[in-house]
């Protein structure tokens, strides 16, 4: 018998969920808020919600003292490279994973996901080291590959779930067919996974975008990313909020738009395989 | 050409073996069904000839070659699978024209080839459609297709007819004999259901166990089982198989009766019982008869129409011209 939910009960679970989703919005839309305020009004107490001079004095100023687009390009290349890397090297690896598993494949999983219960600064110090060495201290390339790096587990993971729900007889077929290795993930395997690829590949834009601990340790100027952007707005005194929030507005703003864009695609993909 | 011979193949899962060192020949454009219960190993037969599975041992060859360790695209085998296999982001003419475009066919000839298959199985109007898009007999049809195109030495079928409705499957199994007599190419056939390999077969491999019981033409296995196994799975009803004190006149361990060779009377007979269920199809009746000499109930089949009353007696008498005999091992002897 299907559970009866009676009107009002509907209503009080939507008010619930709408105060739940403002609630996790809320430091995002103050932001947001701050960042068309003074200085002066962004420390106001108490402080002031809506009604005050909206200007467009901060973002004009960040403008003035940074050059945005160079951030935001070095973002693009970092996020959207690391991303791309990873999956060239994750689906070969998710396809050997979900059809030819061996007795050690569900350990091997589980390893590659227990690396990111590893604070990220237990091998900062190697891994600055091997950067000075190699010459990547500050290169966009040292951080698509470290991005890339840090994010193939979960990239691995989420594949090896789409390529399982595969019918591994459709894959046998190809081989019958006479398609090689190649022709069989290129032309078989790749079509029928794109939905999940392409959720991975969103989330994993998202992560790479977001990441501040190594973008912010292993850049200084040049591979500068929007992380390096915002950090460079905040000081230890807590001045000048409202150009941070500025900043912070102009950093998250391609991302929240992508996001929100594809936010179909992105529930899909990480609810994948929960309900058949 | 297609002559496909097993010399001592085997198959071994871990620890397992699921098919201990086996020989067969399957002569060129012979249609081959290898039937048995679920598990008896006839798939993983099928998946060695085709090399979708390695053998643990022995070797396959292929029109007279050695195909043990070829892959499997290069045996010049066609396979459809229980569950079409299609590749669901393809068209039906990218689906047929795959195996084509595999091996580098020029465009000309892959149209040409895929509208050719098209037309013998109907399925012109369909090639621009997805095979979500179709109905299970079509989607089979477009699997066949695919086998077609490439011209197979010999096309292998696992269970190909299981996941479609008891009618379509009567059409279904047509086809594929109409098919098999005009492109008179080697066919491997695996099913679990006895009447489709009745009814396809030229010759019937009865596996149990990975190990062959009888090959054989459908008649040969009819009229003459091996062994108490084959003569209890061909043939639809089942053979009547007795043993006890009741059957020491015939010198057998096992005697097996089929329900056509037995008469029924109400006044005499060899054996007495009271009838059970009767079945009727109007071509025929299936009488299920209760004797207290056995502890299973005897099948007889009367042509046509006969009623008899829940519970009344009667009286059972084998024709001893189709008797099978049995020994303790279950073994025929004449």
């Amino acid at each position: 018998m299907a559970r009866s939910v009676t009107t009002r009960r509907k209503t009080l679970n939507t008010l619930f969920a709408w105060a739940v989703g403002l609630l996790i919005f809320f430091p995002i839309l103050w932001t947001i808020l701050t960042s068309f305020k003074t200085e002066a009004q962004a420390i106001s107490d108490p402080p002031v919600f809506l009604f005050f001079d909206w200007t467009l004095e901060n973002y004009a100023a960040v403008q003035e003292r940074s050059n945005y687009m160079r951030f935001l390009w070095n973002s693009v290349i970092i996020a959207g490279g690391s991303t791309l890397l990873g999956l060239i090297i994750a689906i070969p690896a998710a396809w050997s994973m979900a059809f030819v598993p061996s007795r050690h494949t569900k350990d091997i999983l589980l390893w590659m996901l227990s690396t990111k219960m590893l604070p990220a600064v237990g091998v900062l110090y190697p891994i600055y080291l091997i950067f000075i060495r190699m010459g990547l201290l500050d290169t966009k390339t040292g951080l698509v590959v470290v991005l890339m790096l840090i994010n193939l587990p979960i990239i691995v993971w989420m594949l090896y779930t789409y390529f399982k729900e595969i019918p591994g007889e459709i894959l046998e077929a190809a081989r019958m067919d006479g398609a090689t290795l190649k022709e069989e993930i290129l032309y078989v395997l790749t079509p029928m996974a794109i939905p999940g690829i392409a959720s991975t590949l969103l989330l994993n834009v998202i992560l790479a975008w977001n990441e501040a601990f190594w973008t912010l340790n292993l850049t200084a100027a040049k591979a500068a990313p929007l992380t390096a952007f915002i950090a460079s707005y905040s000081s230890p005194e807590g001045l000048f909020y409202a150009k941070l929030s500025a900043a912070s507005t102009m950093a998250i703003a391609p991302i929240l738009i992508l996001g929100w864009f594809s936010q179909k695609q992105l529930v899909s993909g990480l609810t994948f395989g929960a309900v058949k | 050409m297609g002559r496909i011979v097993l010399d001592k193949i085997s198959k071994s899962f871990g620890d397992v073996e699921v098919i201990p060192p086996l020989d067969l020949a399957i002569n060129d454009g012979e249609f081959t069904v290898f039937v048995g219960p679920s598990g008896c190993g006839k798939s993983t037969l099928l998946r060695l000839i085709a090399g979708l599975e390695d053998s643990s041992g022995g070797h396959i060859r292929i029109d007279h070659e050695d195909a043990t360790h070829v892959p499997p695209a290069k045996r010049g085998l066609a396979m459809v699978f229980q569950s079409y296999a299609l590749y669901p982001h393809m068209s039906v003419r990218k689906n047929i024209a795959f195996p084509l475009k595999m091996a580098k066919m020029d465009k000309a000839e892959i149209d040409r080839r895929v509208e050719g298959a098209a037309s013998v199985l109907n399925l012109t109007d369909y090639l621009d459609r997805r095979p979500g898009q179709l109905s299970g007999g079509q989607r089979q049809r477009v699997a066949i297709g695919r086998a077609i195109v490439r011209e197979p030495s010999a096309f292998l079928f696992d269970e190909p007819l299981s996941n479609l409705d008891a009618a379509l499957r009567v059409g279904m199994r047509l086809e594929i004999s109409e098919l098999h007599k005009r492109l008179k190419t080697t066919m491997i056939y695996v099913t679990h259901d006895q009447v489709e390999a009745m009814t396809m077969a030229d010759k019937i491999v009865v596996l149990q166990a990975g190990v062959i019981e009888q090959v054989g033409s459908p008649l040969e296995l009819y009229r003459a089982p091996r062994n108490v196994f084959v003569a209890g799975f061909i043939g639809s009803p089942k053979m009547n198989l007795l043993s006890g004190p009741e059957i020491a006149d015939y010198n057998a361990h096992t005697i097996g009766t089929r329900p056509e060779h037995i008469a029924i009377s109400q006044t005499e007979g060899v054996w007495e019982g009271t009838v059970g269920v009767s079945e009727h199809l109007g071509s025929d009746t299936f009488v299920h008869v209760k004797c207290a000499a056995f502890p299973e109930p005897l099948t007889v089949r009367v042509r046509g129409e006969l009623d008899l009353s829940y519970g009344s007696t009667v009286f059972l008498t084998p024709d001893p011209e189709h008797l099978h005999r049995f020994d303790a091992q279950g073994l025929r002897f004449a």
